[in-house]
């Protein structure tokens, strides 16, 4: 076999098996950390040997057995270590070794896995350098790599999260029916910030980068797998679908963000739309119709237009409707105003963006300011408009976002 | 050898944000071309843009050790506005780097020859030393 002809493929399956492999590791050997750092170590030396020498007949079993064989050595020296420190004599073979620990595996301990590290104990960013490291199965200098932080702070993040989880106690079952409804939301919490770090970093020639958005878009697969009965799953995964549709239309030649309405629509991915679509309406009808469904609605909506101007905004802010009423969030109400501006003209928008320059949570944001100005020169007040993409340009933390708000001002001055 | 290459600015009234639609089209493209040279020549470890001056703060502790902030600073200021940090073969290449920055495009196409302030970044020590 070729180095060439075993990259992709088994790159996928190794992968794939990590999180079943961590899973089974840490249910035998009850330590989360060290079971860790143990199936790392065996994918690594299945990288190594696996091009050479074919892949073995059962390739799970082989990657638990070497961690397993990780970790039994690393715990007799650990044991040998204290014996002779404290002068001791034990039976050295406390451990026993594994014999046969393929034979309880369980696939679910890839969603046991899902839920540990995305709990709610844990911050954005370690329960985010967690999952893709646990249940992504991806080295620390990859994901080091996809978040632009050296490896070394990296490691360190990994390294609490697994702390934060060994003081915790969290003890490695599945959640009943009960706290998994509870906890759901964290999990689909953390996939969607994955997502959105990859598909707003994907702007520019970012060379040699981790593609985010791809892998949030994977481990949803995965939770979807495992949990198909639950909506917002499948409303999640339709939602990333139905938005990295849009990816290649996104940014022009140099670089540059090219909004929703000015994007060539020829070059949206129409087998993501499909899959997206599909999803959506399967996971509508099932009766409990969440944010995250209603979101990848408004997608599929804009995804359906194939000119800008047969853009279904009534129905557009009907959803937006709803999600107002569902979830108080500032962003909704935002996006709210716009599709109304689009309905029943900008002063109407502008009106439903008075009450949000009371609202803490977003009065200053550049986005408030974006969405001001844009619905200012739809109104033909062209100084104000200036004005506002000028602060917009001001307080946003993006560079092609604010280059593309600079320009706007610009082409204004010059109209 | 890593350097550190700083681009200062001068406050509002001069900026970018002011500037016609083609300049400012023309100075972004030259910073994104510059920017892609030098990770192809392998040269880049890392460059930041920084938010507009209006964004920065000036923070101390107080007595108790709680921030004090001072965010209103005068017009004439200098402004970091962004910067690169290089591994180069020697400070020649950092210097001939800064120059190809400095010279960036302003208003009506012409080279803004604005100050970029070049120095080595610390290292560790080297291995004999440890």
């Amino acid at each position: 076999m070729t180095a060439n002809s075993w990259g992709g493929t088994s790159e996928h399956l190794l992968r794939e098996l990590a999180p079943q492999v961590l899973g089974t590791v840490i249910r035998r050997f009850h330590d989360f950390y060290s079971a860790e750092d143990a199936v790392q170590e065996a994918m690594i030396a299945a990288f190594m040997q696996w091009p050479q020498d074919g892949i073995p007949e059962n390739p799970r079993g082989w990657l638990i057995q070497v961690a397993a064989r990780r970790l039994t050595d690393q715990l007799r020296s650990e044991t040998a270590r204290r014996q002779r420190e404290t002068a001791t004599v034990v039976e050295a073979d406390t451990i026993s070794p594994a014999p046969n620990i393929t034979a309880d595996m369980d696939t679910d301990d890839t969603l046991i896995l899902f839920f540990m590290c995305c709990h709610p104990a844990l911050t954005s960013p370690s329960a985010i350098a967690l999952t893709l490291r646990a249940v992504g199965g991806l080295t620390t200098a990859e994901i080091a790599n996809a978040f632009l932080v050296p490896e070394s702070t990296m490691a360190q993040r990994i390294s609490r999260a697994k702390q934060s989880i060994k003081a915790s106690g969290i003890p490695f079952r599945l959640p009943t029916t009960q706290e998994r409804a509870l906890r759901l939301p964290t999990v689909l919490h953390v996939l969607y910030l994955i997502f959105n770090e990859g598909y707003t970093s994907s702007i520019g020639s970012q060379l040699q980068r981790l593609d985010l958005a791809r892998e949030a878009i994977r481990l949803t697969r995965c939770v979807k797998a495992l949990l198909p009965d639950y909506a917002e799953v499948a409303g999640l995964l339709a939602l990333m679908l139905l938005t990295d549709a849009r990816r290649a239309a996104r940014t022009g030649p140099d670089e540059e963000l090219i909004p929703l309405t000015k994007q060539d629509r020829t070059l949206w991915d129409r087998s993501e739309i499909t899959e997206g679509i599909a999803l959506l309406t399967a996971a509508l009808g099932k009766g409990s119709v969440g944010p995250y469904q209603l979101q990848a609605a408004v997608a599929a909506v804009h995804d359906e237009a194939l000119r800008t101007e047969d853009t279904d905004w009534p129905q557009i802010l009907a959803l937006y409707d709803l999600l107002k009423r569902m979830s108080a969030n500032p962003m909704v109400s935002l996006n709210h105003a716009i599709a109304a501006a689009m309905v029943d003209g900008p002063s109407k928008g502008l009106e439903l963006l008075t009450t949000l320059d009371a609202d803490s949570r977003i009065a200053g944001h550049y986005r408030l300011d974006a969405v001001r100005a844009h619905l200012l020169e739809m109104a033909g007040d062209h100084p104000a408009a200036i004005t506002h993409y000028r602060m917009a340009a001001a307080r946003t933390t993006s560079i092609p976002e604010r280059n593309y708000l600079m320009t706007q001002a610009a082409r204004l001055v010059e109209s | 050898m890593k350097y550190i290459l700083m681009m200062n600015t001068m406050r509002a009234g001069q900026g970018v944000p002011e500037w016609p639609k083609k300049d400012l089209q023309a100075h972004i493209a030259f910073m994104m071309s510059l920017n892609k040279d030098l990770r192809e020549s392998g040269e880049l470890v890392s460059a930041e843009g920084l938010s507009f001056p209006d964004q920065a703060k000036l923070v101390r502790a107080g007595n108790d050790g709680a921030p004090i902030t001072d965010g209103v600073f005068p017009e004439s200021k200098e402004f970091l506005a962004g910067y690169w940090i290089v591994d180069v073969e020697s400070p020649e290449r950092a210097y001939a780097l800064a120059a190809r920055a400095s010279a960036a495009p302003g208003p009506g196409g012409k080279p803004l020859n604005m100050p970029i302030e070049v120095r080595p970044v610390m290292s560790a020590p080297p291995r004999e030393m440890l």
